[in-house]
């Protein structure tokens, strides 16, 4: 807390507190007013986490900012809030793309505005409640409750195939949550009543018990990162899914899933996590290789980002099941570029989608002879979509290289291959949609984008280039946290 | 005078047997066809009743006539639920059973007959009182669902309930009897005393308790013994399958703890054992047939009857916390099917009953905020964090972890991801498709704002429902003889 203020619950409950007075506009005559409201709310919501940004002490891995209070004293629940150097920088970025996506839909939706926005300002006000929730119960209603608005972002706005691909979403990510459910109640009667987050961390467990609730929370997680084999939702889900709804996806909703790896699943049952490393090294191995042979293969634009999401989170969970330094800084910061370029890349396809209504790349060609502007907008987020030197996509993938090399050499060599892949299926797409003669009337019709798009782009690109030319900013956040982490897990707990 | 005083822990229910009578009488006399002064007669009897129990409440446990009434936290915390419940339904279906002209005062007499019977139940610990409250509530359920005689499928629902009701207070009262010979007594203190003093016949006392949980089955609607529940919730007015569905589920959980827990504790392992296949089976068939339903009744039907599995999960964990979390279940199920049939006596007009599934399209268009109330309440029902549900579900799933069966509670939750398909179809209607028709929802003043209260109550319990399970816990801790 600074000056006794409470930001993280600030943080929280302002842009919901914004949702519901845009909600209170009402239906779409009052549609510029909804939207304004919700630029407002959004900004601010970014604004007041900046302080936590600048008030961080990054010498320590305490949790900072706390907040403590009874909640439900009957199963001695709390209100308990808190951040460290692995979630201050998820907090930022939410709160970062909340207004990007508040622009993005301001003019492509025009039916039932209000619901649409305030549906992100409450999202993006939940998952910072993920983010900082020190209690499990806490943070179990929180990450129930960034269902409902995502629910209805996909089946509200989306696509054709909407509904097939909401229920899916849901019911895939509430089978783990409730299997996460009776693991987070398990733990509540072994620690004789608590449900703090922090005393689990120090908790012995035996090793069959450890194992389980491991299972438990990999398949909350798993889901939700998503783990190959359980990651079928996710192309279904972003194919439909609004723009909006799709970078929020992409950039902040798979991150939640790492983050429960590193904040439940790997301090709560470190020996277990050792105990199968091997096998969640291997699922990271083959989402990396597996899946970005099948991107290379799609010829829907979305798909292929949403398949080269699983690839990039496949690199994630490979870092953080390296156990070494450079794994899990190298899987943060690459969480945090993938927010921004995946981010970035279906606000792209969203801008070519609003203007020809075709997400197939056949449908395109030439683009960049319409579109200059746009195109060298997209190229660059592509090429930081393949891990291209001096871009943010670059960072990351470098440190879990390091991190697995030290590991085992092969694991390197399986991780690095995705360099290639990455830069094979980005590229081809490029070259499909930019390049080249001028394919149809569509194209021919194109006019560049506007400067509101500009503008976001911009901010996204200055993102992308900063962190990849100056990550520093970013990872001396976290340097304390993670070390003292992979001190945490060094230490068996049975 | 000092007799008189005596009685104070009974007035509620000398006072409601008065009221229920007068009213009778008085509305011989209204000729209006809305019946107004009936109704509020009665809602002012309600009034009068929640305020009498509040005020003659007393700490501790208080018998009364020959130890055949008790009086104590629980029951007092039930009766003034049951009013709330009862009190709702008349607000909810004023307007439902006005338009089909069923609002009758011999409606309004039977609900109040019912509530004396479920008053009676809550607050009997004698096997003849539990029996009179029992059937004192069904006869008048009974009548209440043939209450549409020119309907072949009101008529069809009556028979069958009535049937099966009075089969299965056949079996409860045959099994009570065994109990009282293997006992010798019918006073539920006394049964307990006399098993643990070992006395009692353990072949028929094992006979007797078959028997008197199959009958509780029956009238819970727990599988096998369900086969009513679809049928009546299908076929009686909606009004009435509220009245059904709702509060006897409050007496109805009084019923189990007194006979089961103050009665039958020493044969807990015995019952417990039944109770887990009874709930499994429930959980299973209710939540698995509820998704194949096009008629919302059938699903809800259905669904209660998934509800009751869970609730047993929490009876048969046993102890202040299984107990506890099996009232704040059972209360918190009443409360949002009443929310749910509200919502099809608010969407239902003269000539249209709005009990498909196809009613709820596109009801975001129409009513954003009938739509909003209905998702709050699925939700709930599906039991997804920030609603009450999920805390009804979570303090069940924690007291059946407590006892070291996770294997239940990996079951549970397993169905009730398969129960939240169906409760997410009624939102996927509601706010995916386009509506089929757009006449505009007519809704009186006070059911709407009933409407509202009642789904934002469910969101924000869900955000503080702390206090009320302290008071359901509280509330089992201080009137159970628990051994």
């Amino acid at each position: 807390m600074i000056f006794g203020f409470p930001l993280l619950s600030v943080a929280i409950w302002l842009p919901i507190i914004f949702g519901v007075l845009v909600l209170a506009t009402g239906n779409d005559r009052n549609a510029p007013l909804a939207r304004m409201i919700a630029l407002v709310g959004a900004i601010l919501g970014f604004l007041v986490t900046l302080p936590l940004y600048a008030g961080f002490d990054k010498m320590t891995s305490a949790m900072q900012f706390v907040e403590l209070r009874e909640w439900i004293p009957h199963f001695n629940i709390q209100y308990h809030l808190g951040i460290d150097g692995i979630s201050v920088l998820f907090i930022l970025l939410n709160s970062f793309f909340t207004p990007l996506v508040v622009l993005a839909g301001w003019k492509v939706i025009d039916k039932r505005v209000a619901q649409y926005m305030a549906a992100f300002l409450i999202m993006s006000g939940i998952v910072n409640g993920v983010f900082a929730s020190l209690d499990a119960m806490l943070f179990y209603v929180f990450w129930e409750a960034m269902l409902i608005p995502m629910f209805l972002i996909i089946g509200v706005w989306g696509g054709a195939n909407r509904v097939y691909a909401a229920v899916k979403f849901f019911l895939y990510t509430l089978m783990g949550s409730l299997l996460m459910l009776v693991a987070f109640i398990y733990l509540y009667k072994h620690s004789g009543g608590s449900f703090s987050i922090l005393d689990y961390h120090v908790l012995p467990i035996p090793m069959m018990a450890q194992i389980l609730i491991f299972i438990a929370f990999f398949m909350a997680f798993a889901v939700k990162v998503p783990m190959f084999p359980l990651h079928t939702w996710l192309p279904d889900a972003h194919v439909e899914a609004p723009t909006g709804g799709s970078i929020i996806l992409a950039a902040i909703m798979l991150k939640v899933g790492a983050y429960g790896f590193l904040r439940f699943s790997m301090p709560i049952a470190p020996d277990a996590s050792h105990e199968l490393a091997g096998v969640m090294i291997a699922l990271s191995l083959i989402a990396v290789v597996y899946i970005g042979l099948v991107a290379l293969m799609q010829s829907d634009m979305k798909k292929l980002v949403a398949y080269s999401s699983i690839s990039h989170m496949g690199f994630v969970t490979l870092g953080l099941f390296l156990f070494n330094a450079y794994g899990i800084e190298g899987a943060l910061l690459q969480m945090i570029s993938h927010g921004f370029v995946s981010g970035a890349m279906f606000l792209g396809i969203g801008v070519l989608y609003e203007r020809v209504h075709s997400r197939q790349i056949a449908d395109y060609g030439g683009v960049a002879h319409k579109m200059p502007v746009f195109a060298a907008f997209f190229i660059l987020f592509a090429m930081a979509n393949s891990g291209l030197p001096g871009t943010s996509g670059f960072v990351g993938e470098f440190l879990v290289i390091m991190g697995a090399i030290k590991v085992n050499f092969w694991y390197g060599v399986l991780a690095a291959s995705t360099l290639i892949f990455g830069a094979a299926y980005t590229l081809w797409m490029v070259k499909r949609v930019f390049f080249g003669v001028v394919s149809n009337e569509h194209v021919a019709h194109l006019s560049d984008i506007t400067p509101r798009e500009i503008f976001i782009f911009t901010i996204l690109a200055i993102c992308v280039l900063g962190m990849g030319v100056y990550p520093l900013p970013f990872s001396e956040m976290m340097h304390a946290t993670v070390n003292d982490l992979i001190v945490h897990l060094a230490n068996s707990k049975l | 005078m000092s007799y008189l005083s005596t009685l104070s822990p009974a007035y509620a229910e000398i006072f409601l047997l008065v009221m229920a009578c007068t009213i009778l009488i008085v509305d011989l006399f209204v000729v209006n066809q809305k019946k107004t002064l009936t109704y509020l007669l009665v809602q002012l009897t309600l009034v009068g009743l929640a305020s009498i129990t509040v005020l003659t409440h007393q700490a501790g446990v208080v018998h009364l006539f020959n130890n055949m009434f008790v009086d104590d936290m629980m029951s007092d915390v039930l009766k003034v639920l049951s009013y709330i419940a009862v009190a709702m339904i008349l607000v909810y279906s004023r307007t439902y059973l006005l338009v089909r002209g069923l609002f009758t005062g011999e409606f309004m007499v039977l609900t109040l007959f019912a509530l004396l019977g479920m008053m009676v139940m809550i607050s009997a610990s004698h096997f003849l009182s539990m029996y009179i409250g029992l059937e004192l509530m069904s006869l008048s359920l009974y009548a209440m669902v043939a209450l549409q005689r020119d309907s072949a499928i009101a008529t069809e629902a009556a028979m069958k309930y009535f049937i099966l009701g009075a089969l299965a207070s056949g079996l409860l009262l045959y099994g009570m009897s065994m109990l009282y010979g293997a006992t010798g007594t019918l006073d539920v203190a006394a049964v307990s005393a006399a098993i643990n003093h070992g006395v009692a016949n353990p072949a028929l006392l094992t006979f007797g308790l078959v028997f008197v949980v199959a009958g509780l089955a029956f009238k819970l609607g727990a599988v096998p013994f369900h086969m009513w529940v679809p049928d009546v919730y299908h076929g009686a007015p909606t009004a009435v399958v509220m009245l059904i569905g709702s509060a006897p589920k409050l007496a109805a959980f009084a019923f189990v703890m007194r006979m089961l827990v103050d009665g039958l504790q020493p044969l807990m392992s015995h019952w417990s054992m039944m109770l887990v296949i009874l709930a499994v089976m429930s959980m299973a068939l209710g939540n698995i047939s509820a998704i194949a339903q096009t008629n919302f009744k059938r699903m809800l039907a259905y669904s209660s009857i998934a509800h009751v599995g869970f609730f047993l999960l929490g009876v048969l964990s046993g102890g202040i916390d299984g107990y506890g979390a099996a009232m704040f279940y059972i209360v918190i199920y009443v409360f949002m099917s009443l929310g749910a049939f509200g919502m099809i006596t608010l969407l239902s007009r003269e000539g249209y009953e709005a009990d498909t599934l196809d009613a709820f399209k596109g009801l975001n268009q129409r009513s954003p905020w009938l739509a909003f109330m209905m998702l709050l309440l699925m939700f709930s029902m599906a039991g997804v964090p920030p609603t009450v549900g999920f805390y009804a579900k979570f303090s069940v799933l924690q007291a059946i972890v407590n006892t070291g069966h996770i294997e239940l509670a990996i079951i549970a939750v397993l169905f009730s991801l398969i129960g939240a398909y169906y409760y997410l179809r009624i939102i996927k209607l509601m706010y995916f498709d386009a509506p089929e028709s757009h006449e505009p929802i007519r809704m009186q003043a006070d059911s709407s704002l009933l409407i509202s209260i009642n789904g934002l109550a469910v969101l924000a319990l869900g955000i503080m429902p702390g206090w009320l399970m302290t008071v359901c816990a509280a509330a089992v801790q201080k009137s159970l003889l628990l051994h």
